[in-house]
């Protein structure tokens, strides 16, 4: 037997706030985007899980989401990271606390 | 059986993710974060979804852990220093956590046991990819087409 439902939303729940805490504590630019892929990644799982457990796991509606959640996500993580190299090119750095050139 | 893959590989995910996000060397970390995507695709199989799992396997690992590799290497040379580690935002992960775990015990259950179906094969996938989701294909195709050139002209020389 499969484990039941809420034990994958937890996993799912810590995966999102441990990309959530790499996100938001972490200083480094590539830090930051490792992070928002682990809560995308959190995101998919949550979507799997609910299509398994779901009334209708005949329709396989939960797997395209995650199918296209992956490609957007492939596609934001190219550009993130073509960003931090061009930020890196300008500033010769990629800590996001010293790019305070808008700051007021 | 499936309840200890399913604590083997939640021990493994979380542990790796743990790892990527406080690790202090940044290649480290990066090579976590490919193994917490294996647990994720690991979580996939077990949930029945294979293709999914196949397609985290190599977009993550065979493409995404590569760049984010090479954009290591590439910026390697960091005259700022990076150690700083902003500790408001452990707590606002904490109080999230503790608010999504509130919430999820809090619910009612849709069903205990998940109930059995036949496996998704990669032909129905496809079928039903080329049928129903056509429009929605197109669109991360073009999405995809998009990103390549906008990360190429990012990226391109900037002499003039």
């Amino acid at each position: 037997m499969t484990p039941a439902l809420h034990l994958f939303l937890i996993v799912s729940a810590a995966l999102f706030c441990i990309g959530l805490l790499a996100a938001l504590s972490r200083r480094h630019a590539i830090f930051i985007l490792i992070g928002i892929e682990m809560m995308l990644a959190a995101a998919n799982l949550n979507f799997i899980a609910f299509w398994r457990f779901g009334p209708q796991p005949q329709q396989p509606t939960g797997v395209m989401v995650a199918i296209f959640s992956i490609a957007i996500a492939a596609a934001e993580v190219a550009v993130g990271l073509a960003l931090v190299i061009a930020v890196y090119r300008h500033y010769r750095t990629t800590n996001v606390d010293q790019l305070n050139r808008l700051k007021g | 059986m499936n309840s200890v893959a399913f604590i083997l590989i939640a021990i493994l995910t979380l542990a790796a993710a743990l790892a990527a996000a406080s690790l202090p060397k940044l290649i480290h970390a990066a090579l976590s974060f490919a193994v917490t995507f294996v647990g994720v695709a690991a979580f996939f199989f077990l949930l029945g979804a294979e293709f999914v799992g196949l397609v985290q396997v190599f977009v993550y690992i065979g493409a995404v852990a590569v760049l984010i590799v090479f954009t290591i290497l590439l910026t390697r040379r960091d005259v700022g220093k990076n150690h700083g580690f902003n500790w408001g935002g452990v707590a606002i992960a904490i109080a999230v956590f503790g608010g999504l775990i509130w919430a999820i015990l809090k619910t009612q259950p849709l069903s205990i046991a998940a109930p059995p179906i036949e496996a998704l094969t990669v032909k129905r996938i496809g079928e039903v990819l080329m049928t129903s989701y056509v429009w929605p294909l197109q669109c991360v195709g073009l999405v995809l087409t998009a990103a390549l050139i906008g990360a190429l002209v990012l990226v391109m020389n900037e002499e003039r």
